[in-house]
């Protein structure tokens, strides 16, 4: 009897402890992640103001509406802009970096660390220090410029220059980073292939281009798609870059896409409109993620 | 995790600039060195330059040529970014939270992660396809509903509104996963089974020791991640009320061209960073290594 009774609840145990396990997340997540996913559809066609007692089912107007907002679409091309500018310059100079430390170095470690040190700093912090590196009057920046008679430059009141600021911001903290993906991935790449290349006369440029960046190709694309999809959602830089301000600068030069939904949810209180955008935004963050992935692709067969 | 030390070269004869032809068999050249030390420069710059004002009355800091070196003021500036109280409010409450959601993570994400890598169930490959999904998801889409929700269970403002959401994170399952894969032995597993434990036990007894150092590198990452995040929190909390980095960025904007204070703000903020770096760095750099969905 004992017997039975305990294997009954063994085979429960073996049937039921896997799902028991792997529930709480499944449970945190759908309450926390994926349903407020869904229902930013569901408030996105309501006139939906936080304040307000009751809401108005709009239909799709908020989206109308946004099709043809000048700031909406200004905020798209900042984000796309500051995406391109962070993003070129931050894995072309990871891939460099990957490959120094790949070499085999003195005391790796110290290089690996001094390559991540940025990127354990919060944005806040990074953004305040940059924001008077880039000063117009006592910056660090328009000083070392000054001694080359290079002249100042008012960095936050253009559209370039504010956004060359903020992308050095993202590339400071980033490179690094995705230097170590990149490192991982070299790390794993088959020895023989080298010297074999080697053998047959291959400097160490060509086998890098030939062998290295082929072989680590899908870390690339991953990285590619996650900065993309972290790139479409600055907001800390702009937001303190401006000095606090919601609106990304005077004439809007650098607002980005979240510094857009900030203002319209936790400003304007408009959430049925800031829903409209997020999805609006959650399909460019799709779009941007897609193109890079299959212009990508593209490349691996030529 | 060898740590393979380079070959020492004694009495280099004369350095001919070393062709750079398969670098598996050179040292490698004076140029990647070089690089390697304008990387040093960079990474560090920016915290030395921020300690240079934090340490400066802002006068000095409002001059040009700007100050080079570190002056004599940054225990005043510390004690002013404290003065407010803020600060010291800020330090705790992102403790508070940093704490409580690492220890969920690493918790919840040990469980799953054990689930996935060593037990056999019904769903098992789509339901982990999911929560590598949801490490895709870009979190900013649902703000709105969220806060709706914690409107609705009267949390904004308070610290459970911020630490809620995050007390899971498809990044740790994912993580521990792969960990457990191949730290756990099934036949190990089969024999404390065989031994009459059950699954509890199983976790217990075996899995939890095993899991130890991908937890501590799990642990600080979430950490990091946790005290770094602005954007909930500065949605959800009160700003009298705030984490570091929101306090920070009322600092850095309530009294905009006070870069003293600023910088001794941000100063006070990324200490527990430093400390964690320093002490944790390698495990740091082995968790990102390890932590990529590698082809």
């Amino acid at each position: 009897m004992a017997r039975r009774r305990r294997s009954r609840y063994h085979r429960l145990d073996v049937k039921a402890s896997p799902y028991l396990y792997v529930l709480p997340f499944f449970l945190l997540f759908g309450v926390f992640g994926a349903f407020p996913l869904i229902y930013t559809a569901w408030v996105s066609f309501f006139d939906w103001d936080f304040l307000a007692e009751t809401h108005q089912w709009i239909g799709l107007d908020n989206y109308w509406r946004l099709f043809s907002d000048y700031t909406f679409w200004n905020a798209v091309l900042n984000t796309a802009q500051i995406l391109v500018l962070s993003m070129v310059p931050q894995l072309l100079l990871a891939l460099l970096l990957a490959y120094a430390l790949n070499q085999r170095l003195r005391s790796p470690r110290f290089w690996q660390m001094s390559a991540l040190l940025p990127n354990i700093t919060s944005v806040v912090a990074v953004t305040i220090i940059f924001g008077q590196l880039f000063g117009r009057d006592y910056g660090m920046i328009n000083w070392f410029l000054g001694l080359f008679e290079l002249g100042k430059i008012d960095w936050q009141a253009g559209q370039a220059s504010s956004q060359i600021a903020i992308a050095t911001m993202i590339v400071w903290r980033w490179t690094g980073y995705t230097a170590l993906i990149y490192l991982a991935a070299m790390q794993a790449v088959p020895k023989d292939l080298y010297a074999a290349a080697s053998l047959d006369g291959a400097t160490s440029f060509q086998q890098f281009r030939m062998i290295t960046v082929p072989a680590i190709r899908p870390t690339i694309v991953f990285t590619v798609i996650i900065s993309t999809i972290a790139g479409m959602q600055v907001l800390a830089e702009p937001l303190l870059f401006g000095g606090g301000s919601i609106s990304g600068g005077s004439d809007r030069q650098f607002q980005t896409l979240s510094l857009y939904l900030y203002e319209v949810g936790f400003n304007r209180w408009e959430f049925g409109y800031a829903s409209a955008a997020s999805w609006l935004m959650f399909a460019l963050i799709v779009i941007a993620a897609s193109i890079n992935y299959l212009f990508l692709g593209r490349i691996r067969r030529h | 995790m060898a740590v393979v030390s380079p070959p020492r070269r004694t009495a280099t004869p004369a350095r001919r600039p070393s062709r750079r032809r398969g670098f598996l068999r050179h040292q490698p050249s004076r140029l990647t060195y070089l690089s390697l030390l304008a990387l040093v420069f960079f990474s560090a710059f920016p915290f030395y330059y921020s300690i240079v004002v934090a340490s400066h009355d802002n006068s000095v800091v409002a001059q040009m040529p700007p100050p080079l070196f570190p002056g004599g003021n940054l225990f005043d500036n510390i004690e002013r970014a404290f003065g407010t109280g803020l600060m010291t409010r800020a330090l705790v409450n992102s403790f508070l939270v940093s704490g409580t959601i690492t220890i969920s993570v690493v918790f919840f994400s040990t469980l799953a992660g054990f689930a996935f890598a060593k037990l056999r169930f019904r769903g098992r490959n789509v339901l982990l396809l999911i929560i590598i999904g949801t490490m895709m998801v870009p979190t900013q889409i649902a703000i709105i509903p969220l806060y709706l929700l914690m409107a609705k269970f009267q949390l904004v403002g308070t610290l459970p509104a911020v630490i809620v959401p995050s007390m899971v994170s498809g990044f740790g399952v994912f993580f521990m996963t792969q960990y457990l894969r191949t730290a756990v032995p099934t036949t190990l597993i089969e024999a404390a089974r065989a031994d009459g434990c059950t699954t509890a036990g199983v976790l217990w007894y075996v899995v939890r020791p095993a899991a130890r150092p991908a937890a501590a590198v799990l642990a600080t990452l979430t950490f990091m991640n946790s005290w770094n995040d602005f954007f909930w929190p500065l949605v959800a909390l009160n700003p009298d009320d705030p984490t570091v980095q929101v306090a920070l960025s009322s600092l850095s904007s309530g009294y905009a061209g006070d870069f003293s204070l600023a910088f001794a703000g941000a100063f006070i903020a990324t200490i527990p960073l430093l400390l964690v770096f320093f002490f944790l760095g390698r495990r740091i750099i082995t968790g990102i290594m390890q932590g990529t969905p590698n082809r």
